[in-house]
This record gives C-alpha cells, sequence and structure tokens, in this order.
C-alpha cells in the first residue's frame, strides 16, 4: 500500500540537502548547459533561440566538422585501444590473483598503484620517461633488444594517440583487475573443484566455468571503460597541451570541448557551441549506457534464471 | 603435482613482471629526484649515492611557488567535500532506505542520474553558475561541485547497506519514544564500513582532479596541489630536477592515503559496482 498524502517533514528533511545541492550544481547546470546548445548570439549580442542548429553546424560546416570528426575519430580508437590491451590483461591479472597464491594481496596493492594518482602526474612521469633527451625509454628498449624502434613516440602525428592510450591503460588497468578478481572470488569454490577434480585443465576451467560466470562484469567493465574514456581529458591536456598535439593527431572529444567553450590563444571562447560540444558527448555516453542496460544487462538476467 | 608447481611459478612470474612495470616508472622518477643533474642524465637508473645526492629540486620548488598553500588547498577542498558528501548522502540514503512515501523510487533514480552521467558535461553550465554567485576562485565553489559529483554513488551504496540493518533494532528505538533524527543517529555507526567505503572512493577523484581547478579557480590563491603541479611542470619543463622533485612530492599523498584506506577503496569499488 502506497501512503497517500503530504510527505512527512522528516523525510523532507533528510532528503533536502543531497536533492538540493546535486540539483543545483548538477541537473540544474546540466540542463542549462543542454538549453545553451539550442541557443546562440543574437545580432544586438543576445542569446536567441536557434533549435539544432548549432549541431547541424558542427557536424557539417567545414571549420567545425573537421576538428570535430577528428576528435571523434581519435576518441573511438582511444576506447578501441583500451577495451583491446586494458580489459584483457585486467582479465589475465584478476584470473591469476585469484588463483590465492601466496603474497597476492601484495601484488594486487602493487598493480592498483598506478590508478591512484592524478593523471595529471602519470602523463608527466611518462612524458619523461619517453622524452629523447633523457633516453630512458632508448636504454630499456636497446636491452630488451628493440632498440632501432624506439622513437619520440608522442612527438610523431603517427603514434601520438596510440602512446598515450597505452599510458591510459598503463594507468587503468587496476579497475577492471579489482572489478574481475571481486567477482571470481564469489564464483563458489565447489564449482571449480568439481571441475578440478574431473580432470579438467586451468584454462579450460576458466573459459567454461569462471568466465561466463563473470559476464555481468565483463559487461560493466565495458560501459565504465566507455563513460570514462568518452569523457577523457587531463592526460592529453598534461601531456600534450590543450591544442593535443602533434597537429590535433591526440585530440579527443574531452580537449576539443575545452577549447571550444574555454578559448585557447587565437581561438575565443564560445560558451554556445561548447554546450553543443557538450551535448553531442552526453548522447553519446547516453547511447552507451543504454546499450549497455537495456541490452547487455537485461540479457544476462535472462540467462541467469 | 609438477604441473601445479610450474602453474604457482608461472603465476608468480606474470604478476611479478606486471608488478614492475606497474612500478617502475613511479620509482625512477622518485629516485631521480634526488640526484643531481649530471647523475640524472649520466646514470638514471642509479641509486642517489653520496656523491650524486642533492636536494637542489626540493629547494626551486620552495623558492618559487607556493606548495604549502596548494596543498592546503586541496586538503580543506577534499575534507570539507567528503564530510558534506558522507553526511547529506547517509542523510538522504536513511530516508530511502527507511520509508515507504510517494516518489521514493522516483527519487532515488533522479539521484543515480549522476552515476553514469559525467558532471563535467555541465561544465559550461556550471561555470554560468559559479560566475552568478560569485564563486569562481573560492574553495567553496570546487567544495560544492565535488559534493554534488559525489552524491549519487554515496546515497546508492549508502542505500544498499541501510536496508540490511535490522528492522527490529529501528523498532525497538521507536517504542522508547526515539525521534526518526534520533534514529538515524543510531543507525550511522551500523553502517561505519559502508561509510568508509564511500570516503575512499570519493576521497582521490576530488584530490586528483584538475578540470574544476583550472576552470573556476585557477587564480593563485585558490590553486589546489593538482593545478599547481601542472602549472610549474609546465614552466619549469626542462628543469629536471625540479620536475622530478614536483612530481615526488605530488605522488606522495595519493599513496599515503592509499595505504591507510586500500582496504576501503577495494570495499567500496566493488559495492559500487553489483548492481
Amino acid at each position: 500500500m502506497r501512503k497517500r498524502g503530504p510527505i512527512p517533514i522528516h523525510i523532507l528533511v533528510f532528503l533536502g540537502p543531497a536533492v538540493l545541492i546535486y540539483t543545483a550544481f548538477m541537473i540544474y547546470p546540466l540542463c542549462d548547459s543542454l538549453w545553451l546548445s539550442l541557443n546562440n548570439k543574437g545580432i544586438n549580442g543576445g542569446q536567441i533561440f536557434v533549435g539544432i542548429q548549432n549541431y547541424l553546424t558542427l557536424f557539417s560546416q567545414e571549420q567545425w566538422s573537421r576538428p570535430f570528426w577528428n576528435a571523434l575519430r581519435n576518441n573511438v580508437l582511444f576506447f578501441v585501444i583500451h577495451m583491446a590491451a586494458q580489459n584483457p590483461v585486467g582479465l589475465l591479472l584478476a584470473a591469476l590473483l585469484a588463483r590465492r597464491i601466496r603474497g597476492s594481496s601484495i601484488y594486487r596493492t602493487i598493480i592498483f598503484t598506478p590508478t591512484i594518482l592524478s593523471v595529471v602526474i602519470v602523463g608527466f612521469i611518462w612524458k619523461l620517461i619517453l622524452n629523447p633527451a633523457w633516453g630512458i625509454s632508448r636504454t630499456l628498449m636497446t636491452i630488451v633488444g628493440l632498440g632501432n624502434l624506439d622513437a619520440p613516440w608522442l612527438g610523431l602525428e603517427s603514434t601520438a594517440l596510440v602512446t598515450l592510450s597505452l599510458i591510459s591503460v598503463w594507468q587503468n588497468v587496476g579497475i577492471p583487475m579489482m572489478l574481475f578478481l571481486a567477482a571470481l572470488i564469489r564464483i563458489p569454490d565447489d564449482l571449480v573443484e568439481a571441475a578440478r577434480v574431473d580432470g579438467a585443465s586451468g584454462w579450460k576451467i576458466f573459459w567454461r566455468i569462471q568466465f561466463p560466470l563473470i559476464l555481468p562484469t565483463v559487461g560493466l567493465v565495458a560501459v565504465l571503460t566507455f563513460v570514462g574514456n568518452f569523457n577523457a581529458f587531463e592526460l592529453i591536456y598534461a601531456t600534450q597541451g590543450a591544442l593535443a598535439g602533434p597537429n590535433f593527431a591526440s585530440d579527443i572529444l574531452g580537449t576539443f570541448f575545452f577549447r571550444t567553450f574555454f578559448g585557447y590563444q587565437l581561438q575565443p571562447a564560445d560558451p554556445f557551441m561548447g554546450s553543443t560540444v557538450a551535448g553531442v558527448m552526453l548522447i553519446i555516453i547516453l547511447i552507451g549506457v543504454l546499450i549497455y542496460s537495456f541490452g547487455w544487462q537485461r540479457r544476462q538476467q535472462q540467462i541467469q534464471f | 603435482m609438477q604441473s601445479r608447481f610450474w602453474s604457482t611459478v608461472s603465476t608468480h612470474a606474470v604478476l611479478l613482471a606486471y608488478s614492475v612495470i606497474a612500478l617502475y616508472p613511479v620509482l625512477l622518477t622518485i629516485i631521480n629526484s634526488f640526484k643531481d643533474r649530471l647523475a640524472i642524465f649520466g646514470s638514471p637508473f642509479a641509486f642517489p649515492s653520496p656523491d650524486t645526492f642533492t636536494l637542489d629540486g626540493y629547494q626551486t620548488l620552495g623558492s618559487s611557488a607556493h606548495f604549502e598553500l596548494y596543498f592546503l588547498n586541496s586538503f580543506v577542498v577534499t575534507a570539507s567535500s567528503l564530510v558534506l558528501i558522507l553526511i547529506v548522502s547517509s542523510m538522504a540514503a536513511f530516508a530511502l532506505a527507511e520509508y515507504k512515501f510517494r516518489f521514493n523510487l522516483l527519487t532515488a533514480l533522479y539521484l543515480s542520474i549522476g552515476i553514469m552521467v559525467p558532471i563535467r558535461l555541465g561544465t559550461v553550465g556550471i561555470l554560468r553558475l559559479t560566475v552568478d554567485l560569485h564563486l569562481v576562485n573560492t574553495l567553496w565553489g570546487l567544495i560544492l561541485i565535488y559534493t554534488a559529483q559525489g552524491i549519487p554513488l554515496a546515497v546508492f551504496i549508502l542505500t544498499t547497506f541501510m536496508r540490511q540493518v535490522p528492522k527490529d533494532l529501528k523498532d525497538a528505538a521507536r517504542i522508547d519514544g526515539a525521534s526518526e533524527y534520533r534514529i538515524y543517529l543510531l543507525i550511522l555507526p551500523l553502517v561505519r564500513p559502508a561509510l568508509g567505503s564511500v570516503l575512499a572512493i570519493s576521497m582521490l577523484p576530488i584530490w586528483n582532479d584538475l578540470w574544476f581547478p583550472l576552470i573556476l579557480a585557477p587564480g593563485e590563491a585558490t590553486k589546489t596541489l593538482i593545478l599547481g603541479a601542472q602549472t610549474f611542470l609546465g614552466e619549469f619543463v626542462n628543469d629536471y630536477n625540479a620536475v622530478l622533485a614536483a612530481l615526488t612530492l605530488a605522488i606522495l599523498p595519493p599513496v599515503f592515503l592509499y595505504m591507510i584506506f586500500a582496504r576501503q577503496l577495494i570495499r567500496g569499488i566493488t559495492a559500487g559496482a553489483v548492481k
């Protein structure tokens, strides 16, 4: 039975502060930003409603569309590299840690360390290590016999984005590792033991028993990676600057958004187009989240029953 | 038995190798921050020796930037945001877990939007709002934004835990004539592990953030440690001693917090993930 009538005052007191702060500093600005994306400067300097004109400008007018599609393309590649490198490595590490060998909590603590550092600091550390002036990467590459492959990776258009993606993978691999590990530990020991008694190999046990049981976590990791990647900014800004060099080769939506609404060097700040870029980012992230919650999660529930 | 042995050995080998990959860049930075310029370039992999040891970088740091001030700002912003997050979120979570009322589900859903939608996407609106409220270049602006950012996940985790508190306990208190506010205070210590987890997972994103300090509080008086470090690193990019010293100092606080809160952090990541 639902209670009717006004909500008791103490419930309002409990909910009030959280709802107020959250609404004022998160939901209202988001809505304000979406509203701004449907407006532009009028002739007399005021603000006029222009509908989806800003979005059309962003998608098709050369001056806007070239950097926009470039940033979106780069961002997709950024995400693909995370999915191909970060999450499988995280899964492998989690599977090894789940074997409960001696010292596994020490390994876990060490491997998670980069994840707790600021992206700015991580970016700078790698910038130093990859800087040919210091020569750390050249020496290390020579030791493993790949010395002739060494190059100023962050400075070349062809390699900057991939290098930055891998730095980000290096930093964030701890998150999927922790999530996969938590899921693997929840699997009852009996299941794995029974298979082992039946003579199944570790490889087979992993793919036939453990992996199917942690599929919900695979989906969660994918959506968290998606949201994190399409919202990324700091790593590129800290290592390559707001212009995401060389020649915009490492520009992603976050840096493009920053330059657009904040202005940079010769480019004046434009809150209307900035909001429009944020609007597109919001749509992209919502699509990802919706696919996850209605496609993946629902199918998982059906499998479980 | 033989194959079991080799599988343990190879597990150790892979984990050890990856641990080196994870830690080596950080150690290299710390080690070299204590060496003179010649040794940094001449033998970057060596530990500092009495001959090469120097604190030059740290001296440059002390004389050319207000890192004590930046550190204090970061501390005030992070601590205040965390206190606010814990208070307002636990109150909201208590209401959502304890009472049946109209809009209960709707309120829970409304508050959970922020779990997946990054607050950054509203930056243009946030900037306009902080300008209107005269909160630009104030720590209060940052504190309120980080509180708003932290509320969704905190409410979600705390609601789950508050639902598990036995009903008998609350009913007994009610029979004794305790007010609803009193009961909330009674429940709070019982969900301490959940509060710890919320604290641990909310802490580092606030401490480590660059975006909002850069946009809303770039003034010298309100710079946070990360923004201060970022500006300093950009200016002193060719002074390796100073850069390495700044990086080392910036590494320490999160590592310190991590050592204290590792257990809560791991539990928090898992609690937030089990949806």
